[in-house]
């Protein structure tokens, strides 16, 4: 069967944007084939800096053929509706087509269609014009004379070429001929830009992979990254060090060559006096290149690997003394940002490093950097004591934690944030826990980031996530559907980790309502202040920034105020109306996170549809203790019989219209079953509240698990809606007692099965 | 290859203005109008009106040109060896762009002594945007030895319209390609005339007291009141070029250029305002509005121009 290889040649392609467009192609054309009827054995897309390219192997050389059987107008329709039926099924007259009976309908005329499959290049000369026309490249441009036009073709840089062959592998292929925009398909690409020169004629798949790597193109991506690593650790392996991996810089590198050549540099050792992170951002971020350690110290080497594009006629000398240059140009720009932050942090105070903050918007409502970071201090003080750590202490902490965002090598290079603060408090000669805590505040960032367990950078990461939520909240700004701006989502489930992880008991609908205070009182303040609003009022009207701009300007200078001390009566309410509202989103984020850890969402929600329940830690240990319940036989019998229960009062009770609640008369239980668990409740209720009271929530649950019995007999030998109406509502409200005793542990309606 | 027939204090490696001439030599060969930079004080050559305006419209137009541009903040006292506040670029703009853009520019290289056989040079994505222009294109930083030694753009969009056709720039860092063929690691030290011994003149001799001049200056006295009430003036006379240019019932604008000079100056002024860190975050945005909003009424009335491709004698 007949094989196809399409080739897409432009200038060069963004690395980041390679692998997709090479997905993409391989689904488009594949789709489009399949939709037409043209199934085949394999497909694989290949893409290089310059060319995104196709393979398809054993495809049919014609669709295959069809048959359709068209219903027309019944005999005697009327012209216009005979002319439109001939026209839709092809036909020139209506002796060619059938007249079938049908005894209800009467005769009808019927179109036996027969169509040939159409050879498939015809067919692919159709589809990629289209295809290369509407590709989804994430940005796409226009270029040379035809962009004078509207609708000319878009490509994600200049299209050069394209090639396109059909054919079995022991003919000759054919070239599949189309146009777009001028642009004619051909049998002929190019090799590599500087290697090699002139078109080069190709036949198929194995003819172009083997006249390409002629010609200096490795056009597999996974091989060009296979050649990059291997040849890297070879090279640190000869020098005694080993290569510091690093998966995404080397799908980045192996997007922008087509033929790697790995070589090795260094720089003057003097430039190690620099953290070992910041070198490597450095180097990676500016230069593309790769760092190597030395493994008998576990520092970074004077050494670097780069990764040309080019065979050179000097062998790379020239190559390695131009990055080394550029290198060494960096790094001394790195070591200038160090040594300068160094002398700052010696001479210049915290607190007037910190009084520049006061400058920088954290965000337009919620105020200044500043504000922001005296806000998170005060609540690590609060939180402290809740996680062992020393008030002081944790409120130095963040005082200091993002000081380091002021600097100078923060300022450069953004990715080394926190850890910089590290360096720096120790530099300072600051409290280990102080210097920690600058870099672990930031922790932890998503499901698999490490968890601190320090302290005082708990207190200092529970503060600053907290005021992020809290403030975002009181803005209302929060996440909608898929977006998030402010990774809100992440910063919750980074305080159910810290929480959960360090077997923390906090509770947060408290800790909120702390970190609401300085919020609420500040934009209490600025809506209590009338000439603000009427300003803001004004300039909303007329549409004026002129206005909003004297506005935020008039609401700065209003800033200076305390704002702990403008608390305006009645901020509590408010506080606790958005906190309820957040606690939801902490139970959600909280949810997926059990899910993921594999428990039951149904458990969490039945935990929390409980009253009061704002400490995570209780409710995973609830949870987990109902899970645990509900897999034995004890549990999954109780937990039907208090359906059961449930549903019998539920339609009862809107029957009646009224609500059972406890009362149960000793006297009107006439039948032993009812009797034995009316006492069962009576005995267990005060035990599982204390074994509750106690946190014993194992013990809660063998103690409910003693219910199940009577609970089975009841049901087994008592009939609940009795003829006598006062032994009826007695039973009633002997089953609100079974709901309200199981309620203490969990609310068992919202537990599936 | 550089020319052979140089004497050796022309050659563009040898030379920070034989550098400039070797450009200047090449892009004349290719039909380039070679003109002189712009006599106002910008940002980067894209500003000059022989880019940003003529980028704009129908009509062809290849043009290559120095420009000395003002980056304030960039200031560093002369004490860096990489940054300047003061700088040239070497920019060439040819609409529309021609299908071999890629290989005119590899063969310039190639002119000012960068052996392509010896030398890795690379296309590394870069999109380019300028939001006080109200401009965004795509292309590539280019690089040499991972030296970043030009920006190559297709212009999609200036001053708010669609180019159509689109226009390919080019602009050369000269200081930085200059440390690079000559291999001088401070920038102070790139021999500007090719002359050795007492003849030298360096890069230093001509440029750093400029340098230390201009830090001060741009960081601690410009004089802010003054400023403020330029960007305001450059504004409003911008505004009243635009309004007073419209002739033939809005089908042709008869000062498009001088009402741009004022977007520049404004842009400038700006600049100069930003480095002295008198514009918050909040306004800062707001300023980069105001003076996009003159670049796009400067360019839709650049468009009802001749050289805009208006038929002069049927409007």
């Amino acid at each position: 069967m007949p094989d196809l290889l399409l080739e897409l040649f432009s200038e060069e392609i963004p690395a980041r944007m390679q692998a997709g467009a090479a997905e993409n192609l391989r689904k488009l054309v594949t789709d489009a084939l399949v939709e037409r009827g043209l199934l085949y054995e394999g497909a694989k897309a290949f893409v290089t800096p310059r060319r995104l390219a196709l393979a398809i192997h054993g495809l049919p050389a014609h669709q295959p053929d069809t048959h359709e059987e068209r219903k027309g107008p019944r005999v005697g329709a009327p012209d216009a509706a005979i002319q439109g039926f001939l026209k839709a099924a092809g036909l020139f007259s209506l002796d060619e087509a059938k007249i079938v009976s049908d005894p209800k309908k009467g005769d009808s005329y019927v179109a036996h269609i027969h169509r040939h499959g159409r050879p498939t290049p015809d067919v692919v000369a159709e589809i990629v014009p289209e295809i290369v026309r509407g590709f989804p490249w994430p940005k796409s441009m226009r270029w040379g004379k035809a962009s004078a036009e509207t609708g000319s073709l878009r490509w994600v840089r200049p299209l050069q070429s394209i090639l396109c062959t059909f054919g079995p592998e022991t003919e000759e292929p054919e070239v599949v001929r189309f146009e777009i925009d001028g642009l004619k398909s051909g049998d002929t690409t190019r090799g590599h830009r500087f290697l090699s020169e002139g078109a080069i004629k190709v036949r198929r798949l194995d003819d172009w992979m083997a006249k390409l790597e002629a010609a200096f193109v490795v056009a597999d991506r996974d091989r060009r990254k296979d050649i990059i690593l291997n040849d890297a650790k070879d090279l640190a392996l000869a020098q005694g060090l080993e290569l510091v991996e690093d998966e995404g810089l080397l799908d980045e590198i192996a997007g922008l060559v087509e033929w790697p050549v790995v070589l090795m540099g260094s720089f003057e050792e003097g430039f190690l006096d620099v953290p070992d992170e910041v070198i490597r951002a450095t180097i990676r971020a500016n230069q593309k290149c790769f760092v190597l350690k030395d493994p008998s110290t576990g520092r970074l080497a004077n050494r670097f690997i780069l990764v040309s594009n080019l065979k050179a006629s000097d062998g790379g000398k020239a190559i390695v003394a131009g990055n080394e240059r550029v290198i060494r140009a960096r790094l001394s720009d790195a070591k200038f940002f160090w040594e300068t932050d160094k002398r700052t942090n010696a001479t210049v105070s915290l607190e007037e490093r910190l009084a520049k903050f006061g400058n920088v918007t954290f965000h337009e409502k919620l105020g200044s950097q500043l504000e922001r970071i005296r806000r998170i201090a005060a609540l690590a003080k609060t939180l402290a004591p809740l996680v062992g750590a020393d008030p002081e202490l944790a409120e130095r902490a963040a005082l200091y934690a993002k000081s380091d965002l002021r600097t100078e090598v923060v300022g450069e290079f953004p990715e080394v944030q926190g850890l910089m603060g590290k360096y720096y408090a120790r530099l300072e000669g600051l409290p280990e826990e102080i210097a920690l805590a600058a870099e672990e505040h930031y922790k932890p960032q998503g499901p698999t980031d490490r968890v601190p367990t320090a302290p005082v950078s708990i207190a200092v990461a529970l503060a600053d996530k907290l005021d992020t939520l809290v403030g975002f909240w009181a803005i209302d700004e929060k996440p909608t559907g898929s977006k998030d701006p402010y990774a809100l989502r992440r910063a919750a489930l980074g305080v159910v980790r810290l929480v959960l992880e360090n077997g923390l008991r906090v509770n947060l609908k408290a800790a909120i309502i702390d970190a609401y205070k300085p919020i609420l009182g500040k934009r209490y303040y600025d809506a209590a202040s009338k000439e603000l609003s009427d300003i803001e009022n004004i300039a909303e009207r007329m549409g004026s920034d002129d206005l909003a701009d004297y506005a935020i300007r008039f609401e700065g200078s209003v800033k200076a105020v305390d704002p702990f001390e403008d608390l305006i009566p009645g901020y509590e309410g408010v506080a606790a109306d958005l906190a309820a509202d957040l606690l939801a989103f902490f139970a959600d984020r909280l949810k997926v996170h059990l899910r993921e850890q594999g428990a039951r969402h149904d458990l969490v929600d039945a935990v929390f549809a409980l009253p009061d329940q704002d400490d995570l830690l209780l409710i995973v240990k609830r949870v987990e203790a109902l899970g645990r319940f509900l897999s034995s036989e004890d549990g999954r019998n109780l937990l039907a019989g208090t359906k059961r229960a449930a549903n019998i009062l539920r339609i009862e009770e809107k029957k009646d219209g009224v609500a059972y609640e406890g009362g149960v008369d000793a006297a009107l239980l006439a039948e032993p079953e009812e009797r034995a668990l009316a006492d069962a409740i009576a005995d267990l209720r005060p035990q599982i509240e204390a074994a509750l009271a106690s946190e014993d929530f194992e013990g809660a649950m063998a103690l409910i698990a003693r219910l199940r019995a009577p609970v089975d007999a009841f049901f087994d030998k008592v009939t609940v809606n009795a003829e006598d109406r006062t032994l009826r509502e007695n039973r009633l409200r002997l089953l609100a007692d079974i709901r309200a005793a199981t309620r203490a542990i969990a609310d068992f309606d919202r537990i599936e099965g | 290859m550089i020319d052979p027939a140089l004497p050796p204090h022309m050659r563009p490696d040898k030379s920070f203005q034989g550098l400039i001439l070797a450009l200047h030599a090449f892009w004349a060969d290719k039909g380039c109008v070679v003109l002189q930079p712009y006599d106002m004080e910008v940002g980067a050559g894209t500003f000059h009106p022989a880019t940003t305006l003529r980028a704009l419209g129908p009509l062809p137009w290849k043009a290559a040109y120095v420009q000395p541009s003002r980056r304030p903040k960039d200031g560093r006292y002369g004490e860096n060896p990489n940054r300047l506040q003061h700088y040239y670029q070497y920019q060439v703009i040819l609409k529309p762009s021609p299908a071999d853009l890629q290989d005119l520019y590899l063969a310039s290289l190639d002119a000012i002594g960068i052996d392509l056989k010896l030398h890795d040079v690379r296309f590394v994505e870069d999109d380019w945007e300028s939001p006080t222009l109200g401009a965004w294109g795509l292309g590539w930083e280019c690089w040499c030895d991972g030296m970043e030694v030009s920006q190559f753009t297709y212009f999609q969009q200036l001053a708010g319209f669609e180019c159509a056709p689109v226009a390919g720039e080019l602009t050369y860092g000269l200081e930085r390609l200059a440390m690079y063929v000559q291999g001088v690691e401070n920038v102070y030290d790139l021999n500007f005339n090719g002359r050795d011994g007492a003849e030298k003149v360096t890069y230093g001799d001509v440029f750093l007291q400029a340098e230390q001049e201009y830090s001060r200056h741009n960081f601690e006295y410009a004089d802010t009141d003054m400023l403020f009430e330029q960007f305001r003036m450059a504004e409003s006379a911008a505004a009243k070029y635009l309004e007073a240019g419209w002739a033939d019932g809005k089908a042709r604008h008869l000062m498009a250029q001088p009402a741009y000079d004022q977007c520049i100056k404004a842009s400038h002024v700006f600049n100069l305002l930003d480095a002295r860190g008198v514009i918050s975050v909040t306004e800062r945005q707001s300023y980069i509005l105001r003076v996009r909003e003159l670049a796009k009424a400067c360019g839709g009335a650049w468009l009802a121009t001749a050289a805009g491709g208006v038929d002069v004698a049927k409007a």
